[in-house]
C-alpha cells in the first residue's frame, strides 16, 4: 500500500469552504468542549441529587434513586442517544415532538443531555460511596446541633464527601469529555465526525486522525490539570481520609 | 419539674433486639449525672433518645416540659438547645476551629457572623484554645479536638448538656485537660448527662449514678450511695472491674 503522507493538508482549504482542514477540526473541538462542559453539569447536578438520595433512610425515596442509576448506567450509551434522539420524539404529543426535532442544534442539546443524564448515574454511585464513608456520628453531629437534613448535607456531608470523591470524579469528567464522541451517530459535528468528515474529503486519514487524538490528549490534560488545583485549593489542612 | 424526664422508655432494634426495657429517670435543673455499665447496655441510645438522635417506640421523654414524641415539637430548634458530645468529637474537619462554632449558631439561631464569633472566641478561650482558632481539627489533639467539640456546644448556650464517653478515645495524658473542662462545667450548675468510666469524674461532680445493664437501669442513686454500697451484684462486679485498672 502506497500512502501519501501529507501533514500540509491541515493549511489546505476544506471543500466546507468555510476555512482551513485544521479550522474544520478546531470547530469540532469546540464543539467537543461545549457538549463535555454542558454534560458535565448535567451530570454533577443529577449526579448529586440522585447520590444524596440513595443515602437517605426513606424506602420510596432510594428505590427511585436506584432505579434511576440502574437505567441509565446499564444501557449502552449509544442506544440512550437513538432513545432521546429517534424514539422519544414520537412518544411525544405531536407539535412537542415536532418542536424537540425541529429544536435548532438538536444534536448537541440531544447529546449534551443524553451524555450528561448517562454520567450522573455514575457520580451517583461515587457520591453515595463518598458520602457512606464518612463516619456515621458527622451526620449525628450535625443534626444534634440543630441542623436540618438539608443543611447537615449541603454544610456537613456533601462538602467532605465531594473532596473524598475528587480522584474518581476526575476520571469522570475524562470519560464525560471522550464520550460526546458518541453524539457523532445522531449527527453532531464534534471533533471525532470532523476527523471524520477530513477523512472523506481528503483521504489523509492518518493525520486526521492524529490532530484528533492530540487535540483530545490535550483537552484532557487540561482536564486533569484543572481537577488537580481543584483538589489541592480545596484540600482540608490537616486531615488524613479515613480517620 | 425535672429538666430531662424520662418515662418508661422502651427501645427494640427490629422485632427482637430490645436495647431499652423500660427505662426511667430524671435529671433536675442543675444537676450531673453519670451513666455507667458494660459494653452494649444500652448507655449511647439512651442518651440519643434524650435529643431525639434515636427514635423510641414506647414511653415519654421530656426536655424542660417539651414532650419530643408530640408531633408539633420542633425536634431541629429543640435539639439546639441540647449539647451533644461525642466520643469520637465529630467536628467537620473541612471547616476552621471558628467555623466549627459559629455554622449552627449562624444556621440554626440565627445569630450574626460578628455574634457568633465573640462567642466563638469567648469559649475557645474558656476551653484554653484560643491560640488555635484559626486551626483545622485535624491539626489539633484529641485532647484539644475533643475541648473544641464541648465549645461547640456551649456556643448554642444549651439547657442540658449530653457527654457519651467524651474521654474513652483520649490518650490517657489527654484525659484529664478534657474532665477538667467538664467539673468546671458542672460546678458552674450546667446540667449533664454523662456516659463515662471515669469514677474519678463521677465522685467529684456527680449528683447521682446511674447504672445499666442489658438494656436496664439497675441502679439509680446518690453518688454517695453509689459508691458507699451497690445494691445490685452486678454493679457491684461492675465497679471492682472498672475499678481495678
Ligand atoms: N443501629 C443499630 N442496629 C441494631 N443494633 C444496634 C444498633 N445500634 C446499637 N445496637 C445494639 O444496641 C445495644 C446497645 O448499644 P449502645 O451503643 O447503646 O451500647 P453502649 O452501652 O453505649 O455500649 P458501649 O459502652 O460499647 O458504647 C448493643 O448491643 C448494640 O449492638
Ligand atoms: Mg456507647
Amino acid at each position: 500500500m502506497t500512502y501519501n503522507w501529507n501533514w500540509g493538508i491541515f493549511w489546505e482549504m476544506s471543500p466546507e469552504a468555510t476555512g482551513t482542514y485544521l479550522d474544520m477540526l478546531l470547530m469540532g473541538l469546540r464543539w467537543t468542549i461545549a457538549t463535555a462542559l454542558l454534560a458535565w453539569v448535567v451530570a454533577l447536578f443529577f449526579g448529586s441529587i440522585v447520590g444524596v438520595m440513595r443515602t437517605l433512610p426513606g424506602r420510596t425515596v432510594s428505590i427511585i434513586a436506584s432505579a434511576y442509576v440502574e437505567f441509565f448506567r446499564n444501557i449502552p450509551l449509544l442506544v440512550q442517544l437513538f432513545l432521546w434522539y429517534f424514539v422519544l420524539p414520537e412518544l411525544l404529543p405531536k407539535t412537542a415532538g415536532m418542536w424537540l426535532k425541529q429544536l435548532p442544534n438538536a444534536p448537541f442539546w440531544t447529546g449534551a443531555i443524553g451524555v450528561g443524564l448517562y454520567m450522573s448515574a455514575r457520580i451517583a454511585e461515587q457520591l453515595r460511596a463518598g458520602i457512606k464513608s464518612l463516619p456515621r456520628g458527622q451526620a449525628m453531629a450535625g443534626t444534634a446541633l440543630g441542623l436540618t437534613t438539608v443543611q447537615t448535607y449541603r454544610y456537613v456531608l456533601l462538602p467532605m464527601a465531594f473532596r473524598i470523591i475528587m480522584p474518581p470524579l476526575t476520571s469522570e469528567a475524562l470519560n464525560t469529555v471522550k464520550n460526546t464522541s458518541v453524539a457523532l451517530t445522531i449527527g453532531l459535528m464534534e471533533l471525532t465526525a470532523r476527523a471524520r468528515a477530513m477523512q472523506e474529503f481528503s483521504f489523509q486519514v492518518f493525520e486526521a486522525f492524529t490532530a484528533a487524538t492530540i487535540l483530545y490528549l490535550l483537552l484532557n490534560a487540561v482536564v486533569v490539570f484543572g481537577m488537580r488545583r481543584l483538589e489541592k485549593s480545596i484540600a482540608v489542612p490537616g486531615y488524613i481520609a479515613g480517620k | 419539674m425535672p429538666m430531662i424526664d424520662i418515662q418508661a422508655v422502651s427501645k427494640w432494634y427490629g422485632p427482637q433486639f430490645q436495647v431499652l426495657k423500660d427505662c426511667t429517670t430524671a435529671v433536675e435543673k442543675g444537676e450531673v449525672v453519670v451513666v455507667c455499665g458494660p459494653s452494649g447496655s444500652g448507655k449511647s441510645t439512651l442518651i440519643k433518645c434524650v435529643n431525639a438522635l434515636e427514635p423510641f417506640q414506647s414511653g415519654a421523654i421530656h426536655v424542660d416540659g417539651i414532650n419530643l414524641q408530640d408531633p408539633s415539637t420542633n425536634l431541629p430548634k429543640l435539639r439546639a438547645r441540647i449539647g451533644m458530645v461525642f466520643q469520637h468529637f465529630e467536628l467537620f474537619p473541612h471547616l476552621k476551629i471558628t467555623e466549627n462554632l459559629c455554622l449552627a449558631q449562624e444556621k440554626v439561631l440565627g445569630r450574626s457572623r460578628d455574634e457568633a464569633m465573640t462567642k466563638a472566641m469567648a469559649l475557645l478561650e474558656r476551653v484554653g484554645l484560643k491560640d488555635h482558632s484559626h486551626k483545622f481539627p485535624g491539626q489539633l489533639s484529641g485532647g484539644q479536638q475533643q475541648r473544641v467539640a464541648i465549645a461547640r456546644a456551649l456556643a448554642m448556650d444549651p439547657i442540658a448538656m449530653l457527654f457519651d464517653e467524651p474521654t474513652s478515645a483520649l490518650d490517657p495524658e489527654m484525659i484529664t485537660e478534657v474532665l477538667d473542662v467538664m467539673v468546671e462545667l458542672a460546678r458552674e450548675g450546667m446540667t449533664m448527662m454523662v456516659v463515662t468510666h471515669e469514677m474519678g469524674f463521677a465522685r467529684k461532680v456527680a449528683h447521682r449514678v446511674i447504672f445499666m445493664d442489658k438494656g436496664e437501669i439497675i441502679e439509680d442513686r446518690p453518688k454517695e450511695e453509689f459508691f458507699g454500697t451497690p445494691r445490685s451484684e452486678r454493679a457491684q462486679v461492675f465497679l471492682s472491674k472498672i475499678l481495678a485498672h
